[in-house]
């Protein structure tokens, strides 16, 4: 009766074990006054530390938020807005707002600018100009789960690794690039492109200049597309700085050139100015025939008018956008360090990071076996013992088990070193087990055996997502 | 919304570069006439009118008066926490109180005829997503859904574009005022049959765009019937349902479905929108409600890919809460829109010009049939044509709409200001009594 989208129930990508992770805080969140005991959230990838600057802001300028243009009414002009070009004056500032952002080694041309309910709308939209059914875009591992859902689910597209492992921090190598490429082929699928989110999430790190040169260089070669996911792109708060791919082009001479007709990025305002309600997202391409098909499709996913407007006049406003990217810089700075800091009292590790809201921990030496059902144990253990809620990296495709993504800007900072001290008393009670006699530990592990997880949890293809989320 | 050739591209989709969104027809070079050359009574008395934009510019002053005494429903009550909470909230069920406000205003817009539940109310940004999210749901590429014509031409894209699915169109015409008959549902059934289609489904409009009339309570009971028998679906847009001129003279599927206690519902699902009824296009607010679970839940976790504005989700939450205010617009609304129609059918007479008998909508459908040189598409657009260079008004053809008759035309009378309205349609009756004697030196 239903269509194959609905009835293939898993290429949502929302029966996972990700999923038992938030249903179990939202059964028991915590809450330092009212529920100490409960599950602290850091699966959640927001930026909540700068509210206090954009509601000042709002306190400031009344206007934009009453539908008022000097004084004046702009009220019916916005009800009535629904042209998919967009607001201008928005596009305007968000193009030099993305400028800003990159430090403006770089600018953008509004008109090669389609706004999006969203990045997850942009990156679907994105999909369909660029893929038909059965093609196949290469993606860096560990990615976010949500692409499963964003990039395949109604697209038909497929998705094949890049393999990335913790040998060289993660990065994309030639090889790496080449493997999958081949795979691909083996498989009889075409490869339309790569697609890469830089910073990345989950690893928190932005992707260098050799690896964005690599990438263009092989997008060339292979005449196929690259997709730059740069949603976190105001998040990079220690060195190096960012690089956008848009960066690259230009300084190989190779703006207005072949290849870079088929570079595009994707930008949105949820993760750099916390705003995910809203629904701010963009696609960024000089490909004009594809500006000119994902501005069509954009009418499946517009933005109101009514946030675009709040939005241009505060993006316009470049004393605010200059106060707000270095002070939520540095915000985001001191959160990772509380993060990593908190982390080494337990002698936990993360990989060296810059960006994001999160860091991707080594929790490798935790595991009792080093495959993914030992980390899906430890993440079981993670979720009920030391209640935390954080993301496992089979989640994200990772290729090594062991790895977390764990986010510390979705909390205050009281909290954030609360769960620390949590994860301390973890760490240390787990040590002074392993040198427990051995029937003391059987004994124990009996009783844990009791509250185990339907066999489901433990498969490997994990995909998340619920409850509105996300990133 | 300009023009734009696509050229085909190495590298593109099939989607991106096929024709299917539809915006090289002429139902677009028709405002593109009238941007290059808009009306105005002083500026400019010789452009085009514009009459082809279903827009809902009536009521303003009601919405603007309701935001002047509600401030702190587009500033959060200039609570940090208020805006903070809102700002972060992404959640696919959509705020809580938003979905009960929609489900009392569909509600109240069917004068309490029917239950709305707000745990089946789906948002998505604007109806034009509701209805290809329904789509992708109901049917797979290739399959059909079945759509009674004259149809409002923006389907062509949001059912097929993306989603691979056809149109096969249930041939309505003017000897029952365009009202769809059992023998219609089944020669379209067939004919797809007949062509190895799968029908999935019936998609309707009621209130009709561009009739400008509702469906009779006895048409929705058949093609209730019809769906059951050959176990399909039934979307029912009712996008216009506030714009019925009476209200006792709207009767939306909900109202079928809860006087059979709901047997067959799982198989119906409703669109609904604030674009038409409240003017608010701008804003991006649509739903799906659909009597089926499975439906219910897919349609959610879609919605991810256009989801509605918090911010303005918290606005018409608020505004949308206060039974005052609704009771008072749907009321108002109403009897301007009436007024509106009145008006212009009167004027139109007196230029022996005929409609069809409508009673809701942003529009008439008009009957220039016996101006056409033969009956044909071809001689349609020739008028049409004349019409937008010569009488200089901006109207939608009916082939554009594919209606199997020539020389119908759909006249918006919503999209003006309450000031202009009145001098806007002597302007356009003079500029047609005007083409009238040129046709007739003519023919």
């Amino acid at each position: 009766m239903l269509s194959t989208k609905v009835t293939d129930c898993n290429a949502h990508g929302q029966d996972s074990s990700y999923f038992l992770g938030w249903e179990e805080y939202e059964k028991n969140p915590y809450d330092s006054i009212d529920n100490p005991n409960g599950i602290v959230q850091m699966g959640l990838a927001e930026n909540q530390l700068s509210f206090d600057t954009l509601q000042s802001w709002l306190d400031n300028n009344p206007d934009a938020t009453a539908f008022k243009k000097n004084g004046q009414s702009v009220f019916k002009e916005l009800a009535l807005f629904q042209d998919y070009h967009g607001l201008p004056s928005f596009k305007n500032a968000l193009a030099n707002f993305m400028s800003e952002i990159r430090g403006n080694n770089v600018t953008f041309d509004p008109s090669n600018l389609v706004l999006t309910a969203g990045a997850t709308s942009a990156n679907e939209t994105l999909m369909f100009c660029v893929a038909n059914p059965g093609d196949t875009f290469l993606v860096p591992t560990p990615y976010y789960p949500g692409f499963d859902r964003d990039l395949k689910w109604r697209t038909g597209a497929e998705i094949i690794p890049i393999h990335c492992s913790s040998s060289n921090s993660f990065r994309i190598t030639k090889s790496a690039l080449e493997d999958a490429y081949q795979q691909a082929q083996k498989q009889d699928y075409k490869v339309k492109g790569i697609l890469v989110t830089n910073p990345s999430n989950p690893l928190g790190t932005s992707l260098s200049v050799d690896e964005l040169q690599l990438l263009v260089n092989f997008i060339s070669t292979k005449n196929i597309h690259l997709i730059s996911d740069e949603v976190y792109s105001a998040t990079v708060f220690s060195s190096p700085n960012f690089v956008s791919v848009s960066e690259v082009l230009k300084n190989k001479n190779l703006v207005n050139s072949e290849v870079s007709k088929r570079v595009h990025v994707i930008c949105s305002l949820s993760k750099d100015l916390g705003l995910p309600g809203f629904r701010i997202g963009a696609i960024y391409s000089e490909n004009k025939d594809v500006i000119s098909a994902a501005t069509k499709m954009s009418s499946f996913g517009l933005i109101s008018s009514q946030t675009q407007y709040l939005l241009s006049e505060m993006l316009s406003d470049r004393k605010f956008t200059k106060t707000y990217l270095s002070e939520n810089r540095r915000r985001l700075k001191h959160r990772q360090e509380t993060l990593v800091k908190g982390l080494q009292k337990a002698r936990i590790r993360c990989l060296k990071g810059n960006a994001g809201l999160f860091c991707w921990v080594d929790m490798r030496h935790l595991l009792s076996s080093k495959t993914f059902l030992g980390e899906m144990e430890l993440w079981k253990k993670i979720v009920y013992d030391v209640r935390l809620n954080i993301s496992p990296g089979s989640s994200c495709h990772c290729s090594e088990p062991g790895w977390f993504r764990v986010c510390f800007a979705n909390m205050s900072e009281k909290t954030l070193m609360f769960a620390m001290q949590r994860v301390k008393s973890f760490v240390d009670a787990m040590s002074k087990k392993r040198n427990q006699p051995r029937h003391e530990q059987i004994r124990i592990s009996h009783a844990r055996r009791t509250k185990s997880l339907p066999k489901w949890v433990f498969s490997i293809s994990c995909n998340p997502l619920e409850v509105g989320e996300i990133r | 919304m300009a023009i734009e050739i696509v050229q085909p591209s190495v590298g593109l989709s099939k989607i991106a570069v096929s024709q299917t969104h539809g915006e090289n027809s002429p139902y677009f070079s028709g405002w593109k006439a009238y941007d290059e050359n808009p009306y105005h009574e002083i500026d400019n008395p010789s452009g085009v009118i514009q009459m082809g934009l279903a827009e809902n510019q009536v009521s303003f002053d009601l919405l603007e008066e309701y935001l002047e005494t509600n401030l702190e429903s587009a500033n959060w009550g200039q609570k940090v926490s208020g805006f903070r909470e809102n700002a972060l909230f992404q959640d696919y069920h959509g705020l809580q109180s938003f979905r009960k406000a929609m489900a009392s205003f569909m509600e109240q817009v069917r004068g309490g005829k029917a239950k709305f539940n707000p745990d089946r109310v789906v948002l998505t940004a604007g109806a034009t997503a509701a209805n290809e999210l329904l789509t992708f749901i109901l049917a797979d590429p290739g399959d059909a859904l079945m759509v009674p014509t004259p149809y409002y031409p923006g389907f062509d894209r949001d059912l097929r574009w993306r989603t691979g699915v056809q149109i096969v169109p249930i041939h309505c015409d003017s000897s029952n005022g365009f009202q769809i008959t059992p023998e219609a549902l089944e020669a379209a059934y067939d004919h797809a049959t007949s062509m190895n289609i799968k029908v999935k489904g019936v998609l309707i409009t009621n209130p009709s765009n561009p009739l400008g009339a509702t469906v009779q309570r006895k048409v929705l009971e058949e093609l209730l019937e019809f769906v059951t028998r050959k176990n399909i679906h039934l979307v029912s847009d009712e996008i216009y349902s506030g714009s019925a001129f009476c209200a006792d003279e709207f009767v939306s599927i909900a109202e079928v479905l809860e006087s059979r206690n709901y047997k067959d519902a799982e198989r119906c699902h409703i669109v609904y929108s604030l674009s038409k009824d409240l003017g608010l296009p701008g804003f991006r607010i649509g739903t799906v409600y659909s009597y089926n679970d499975q439906v219910v839940t897919t349609a959610r976790r879609m919605s991810s890919f256009t989801l509605i504005s918090s911010q303005t989700q918290f606005l018409l939450a608020s505004m949308l809460s206060d039974t005052d205010f609704t009771q008072k617009y749907i009321k108002i609304n109403r009897e301007r829109l009436k007024k509106r129609y009145e008006m212009i059918i009167n004027g139109l007479q007196k230029a022996g010009i005929e409609c069809l008998k409508g009673n809701a909508g942003l529009f008439c459908w008009m009957n220039l049939s016996p101006y056409l040189e033969e009956p044909t598409i071809k001689s349609e657009l020739a008028i049409w044509n004349t019409i937008m260079h010569e009488v200089r008004l901006n109207i939608s053809p009916g082939s554009s709409c594919h209606c199997s008759e020539p020389g119908w035309f759909r006249v918006c009378f919503a999209n003006m200001s309450e000031a202009r309205y009145a001098s806007l349609v002597s302007a356009m009756i003079i500029n047609i009594i005007k083409f009238s004697i040129f046709l007739a030196i003519i023919f």
